[in-house]
């Protein structure tokens, strides 16, 4: 066990280096010059000159990188280019409210979406089964950001319920805020992990030992929680780490939608105001929460199916 | 135990009607996919539709997409502007029609992109082996623990929105799952003895590659290319909608919706219009292409 949680930590150097070198080349070798950019195209030539030479941009390529590297490992990411504020404060500013609002939303797409699944198995090919497998095509076809918007126009705007934007203040407040956002999101995974939870439910309760437990007269109950549902959830945490990550980069959108703090906003409002070293480190962020929300399913497998814990 | 047996017996059953079975022709391969049902049928007519309208967007538009008028913004939907008008005067429903070129060039261009380097790929891994197929199975399993729209994103932030950014954006996207299709089938196809004899007769490796070993690994690929288009033209919408996609003032479906929201208070209409647009045709699709891959597969869909 320890040593497989070594060897999959070990593997995460080489994923970390390879997404590090990616960004690293597609912000710095690709076309388009940092320092106009940063500057805009009324700069003259000295003050591009002084912002490359800040910047480190006169080094070359390799001693670029070198630092790029140095820096990431720090975390140290320099400040804004247009508040001065230390990227690392404007992280922690937004950060908290995107992890909030990821597990808010998946936490509730599972609520509302393993039940229909699992109703769903037990009526197959009935009224409500035909019901959930239209509920996850359209789900899968209309955008997240497009749901939210229509939430908050009829919602917020008409109805007044909720708040139009921000993230409010304390608990209360904050869940008030929140909810229109993770609901927008949480529908739509709802309709992806119903239709898993139904399939991954339907395949184990076809099974030998689903067969024993009906004969022996276990209850339908027991079957399909203790039997069913049970040997059904490796599947099904391979969707549920699937949605962890579908919600955060909805999160980008659904941040803008709904106005709120977030590392997706920050993201966005640094490419518009084309503020490098933001979304550097933004992108960065990014590709961390992916590693890290895999190396979680990984660990969350072992837990699971004690098999692959055998196998390592 | 007999259970098991059985389902053996009849997997083989199966593979050997498989083998026996005629290829079907592309006619009657279509006429099982497309007209069987009627869902499917109903799909079929909405894509064509939607194509027709992006093809002659420029002669059904009622207005130009791009004229803006003081005088007429925020228009509520009237017999001249069916849609209304936005917050600078211009038609809604001339910049829906005119939106659908974007989209639908973007659904269809970036997976046959992703398809053929994709598909170069995990022929090469897949057919060679070794170390080269290490290096690109270990850079395909990294890129895919990443979801396309977040890796869509990430290279939009680093490039910029420009028409042939937003390809390559959506094309690095969506290579690794081709890419990953292709080395199975490869893998697949490799040990199957026209190839074997194809190799024992000293025939060349490109061409056991482009003869013997690309064709009988299309099918996938194919269905792949069906599906991903849907996903395709909802990135672009995402993307349009962040502001990174397709730039203003040419209009798409994810920006009309980005131009909405920020006009909401005044009309609601272009970010319904433009949302219904993206949903019909992402479902068609879908829907066209879960029948393809029944047809293709139909052990899988139980």
């Amino acid at each position: 066990m320890a040593r497989y949680l070594l060897l999959r930590l070990l593997d995460l150097v080489p994923t970390v280096f390879l997404v590090l070198t990616l960004v690293f080349i597609a912000m710095r070798i690709l076309p388009g010059d940092p320092a106009l950019a940063a500057l805009g195209a009324n700069a003259d030539g000295g003050q591009l000159e002084a912002f490359r030479e800040r910047m480190g941009l006169n080094d070359p390529l390799w001693l670029q990188y070198v630092h790029f590297l140095w820096d990431a490992v720090r975390l140290d990411f320099g400040n804004s280019l247009m508040s001065n504020i230390p990227i690392s404060t404007l992280i922690a500013n937004n950060l908290p409210h995107t992890v909030y609002l990821t597990i808010v939303s998946v936490a509730l797409g599972l609520f509302i979406g393993i039940p229909l699944g699992l109703y769903a198995a037990t009526q197959r090919n009935k009224l409500p089964d035909n019901a959930l497998r239209i509920y996850s095509l359209i789900g899968y076809s209309v955008p997240d950001f497009y749901l939210g918007a229509i939430l908050l126009i009829v919602f917020s705007l008409n109805l007044g319920w909720f708040p139009i934007n921000g993230a409010g203040e304390g608990f209360w407040d904050g869940l008030h805020h929140i909810f229109l956002p993770a609901l927008s999101l949480a529908l739509l995974k709802s309709a992806f992990l119903g239709r898993l939870t139904r399939t991954s439910l339907l395949e184990v309760l076809g099974r030998d030992y689903v067969r024993t437990a009906r004969a022996k007269g276990a209850r339908e109950g027991r079957v399909i929680f203790r039997h069913g549902l049970r040997n059904a959830m490796l599947p099904l945490s391979t969707g549920i780490g699937i949605s962890i990550l579908a919600t955060l980069s909805g999160a980008v959108a659904i941040e803008l939608v709904f106005n709120r703090p977030g590392i997706g906003r920050l993201l966005i409002s640094a490419i518009q105001e084309r503020d490098y070293p933001v979304i550097q480190a933004g992108v960065m962020m990014f590709a961390t929460f992916v590693v890290l929300v895999n190396l979680l399913m990984d660990i969350v497998y072992i837990f699971i199916d004690p098999r692959i814990r055998m196998k390592s | 135990m007999t259970d098991a047996s059985t389902a053996e017996a009849s997997a083989e059953l199966v593979a050997e009607r498989e083998a026996l079975a005629p290829e079907p022709g592309f006619r009657e391969a279509f006429a099982q996919v497309i007209l069987e049902r009627p869902s499917t049928r109903i799909a079929f007519v909405v894509v064509v539709l939607f194509i027709l309208i992006a093809v002659f967007a420029p002669l059904l538009a009622p207005h130009d997409p791009l004229r803006q008028s003081i005088l007429q913004i925020n228009r509520q939907p009237s017999w001249d502007h069916w849609l209304g008008t936005d917050q600078f005067g211009r038609d809604v429903l001339s910049r829906l029609i005119h939106g659908s070129q974007n989209s639908l060039i973007f659904g269809l261009l970036s997976p046959v992109f992703a398809a053929f380097f994709g598909t170069l790929l995990g022929v090469t891994a897949g057919y060679m082996g070794g170390i080269v197929d290490r290096v690109i199975s270990r850079v395909i399993d990294m890129l895919m623990a990443f979801p396309e729209l977040l890796l869509a994103i990430l290279i939009a932030a680093a490039l910029g929105g420009s028409f042939w950014n937003i390809v390559v954006v959506l094309t690095v996207a969506f290579t690794p799952g081709f890419a990953r299709v292709a080395r199975a089938s490869t893998m697949a196809v490799k040990q199957e003895p026209y190839v074997e004899a194809a190799v024992a007769a000293g025939v060349s490796t490109p061409r056991i590659i482009f003869r013997h070993i690309v064709p009988n690994i299309a099918a996938p690929i194919v269905v792949l290319m069906a599906l991903w288009s849907a996903s395709s033209i909802r990135i672009e919408a995402t993307l349009s909608f962040l502001g990174i996609g397709t730039q203003p003032p040419n209009p798409s479906w994810g920006n009309i919706i980005r131009d909405g929201l920020s006009n909401m208070f005044a009309t609601q209409w272009p970010i319904a219009a433009g949302g219904l647009a993206i949903t019909i045709v992402v479902l068609a699709i879908s829907i066209i292409g879960d029948s393809v891959r029944d047809f293709l597969d139909p052990e899988t869909n139980q």
